[in-house]
């Protein structure tokens, strides 16, 4: 693999068929049909860390493309004035973020060397928007990175107006990634654990691995939560998970 | 963590963002990941203007300490005239 790749600034049609920024790379290599990836970003954002994430799809030989998610609130601020506004106004409702996703799903396998498969990954927020746009979309493989709220209601006083949607489960429509942290207090490893068993209830294919010494954001390498034997050991289990689901 | 504790208040006043200053509405304050600054979480306040667009915004990232140290500082510099002038 050449881990050439080219990535640039898109318009994609989101929910409602609004107009929504994103962020896209594609391989260079085009000699065979290649999956594809739906990058959720995290709480803070659409910014440089996670650009660096879509472009790193890319270099293991899969298009991938990042919605800004925050795009109607604050079109064209930066990513951290973005994330202020979206924390005051309660976060992205949950009815747009499938709409979005399933734009962004629709704009990769538009693209000429799609093989039609499409996967989809979320940091954070983004874990439990994975989960969701997963049990709300036809899509063919899941990674929620320590997405919270998925199992517990948000606490009380707490903006985010988003609910718990472990109860979506059995309509997961693709095999599920979970990659989580045993300090991480947003999910706690009771509540990954619960939600694991709300997938096996539902007879839905999952895989869930829990490193000691990492919270949360263990994958984010400009920060101090970053644990570079989880992370790298993380994004090991995401290469096989994709090879297997994605693959043509 | 992502805590996601989010405090919102309505203020007066004035804060220098990056195109200069601009009247202030409200602040939110936090305790999260911060963008910046090299700790796991810090008390983030956001002077904002949602009014005058999302770049409105005068952001800071204290640790604890740094964000009990500034209510104290605050506190003191009140207390510290009279009454009359703080009213």
């Amino acid at each position: 693999m050449s881990e050439a790749l080219t990535a640039s600034t898109v318009t994609m049609n989101g929910h409602d068929g609004d107009e929504i920024e994103a962020y896209l790379a594609v391989p260079e290599d085009g000699s065979a049909a290649r999956g594809s990836i739906v990058v959720l970003h995290h709480m803070p954002g659409y910014d440089t860390s996670t650009k660096e994430i879509v472009r790193k799809f890319a270099a293991h030989g899969y298009a991938a493309l990042m919605p800004n998610l925050y795009y109607r609130e604050a079109p064209g601020a930066s990513p951290d004035d973005a994330a202020a506004v979206a924390r005051a106004s309660g976060g992205v409702p949950d009815e747009r973020l499938v709409g979005d996703v399933a734009g962004a799903a629709g704009f990769l396998r538009a693209l000429a060397g799609s093989n039609g498969k499409v996967g989809v990954i979320g940091y954070c927020s983004g874990g439990r928007q994975a989960f969701l746009a997963a049990c709300s979309l036809p899509l063919d493989a899941a990674v929620d990175c320590y997405g919270a709220f998925i199992v517990s209601p948000v606490p009380e006083g707490v903006p985010l107006k988003v609910q718990p949607i472990v109860g979506l489960a059995s309509n997961l429509s693709c095999p599920l990634l979970g990659l989580f942290g045993t300090d991480d207090k947003n999910p706690t490893p009771a509540e990954t654990a619960e939600l694991s068993q709300a997938l096996d209830n539902a007879g839905k294919q999952h895989e869930f691995h829990t490193y000691d010494g990492a919270g949360h954001a263990f994958f984010a390498v400009d920060r101090v939560a970053y644990r570079p034997e989880a992370a790298n050991d993380g994004w090991q289990k995401i290469w096989d998970f994709y090879s297997r689901y994605l693959a043509s | 963590m992502c805590t996601y504790t989010t405090e919102k208040i309505e203020i007066t006043g004035s804060g220098k963002g990056a195109e200069g200053w601009f009247s202030l509405s409200d602040a939110t304050v936090y305790y999260d990941h911060p963008v910046h600054a090299m700790a796991e979480h810090t008390l983030n306040i956001d002077f904002r203007n949602p009014g005058k667009g999302p770049s409105a915004r005068v952001a800071v990232e204290l640790t604890a300490e740094s964000a009990r140290a500034l209510v104290g500082a605050i506190e003191a510099a009140l207390a510290a005239v009279p009454p009359a002038l703080v009213a």
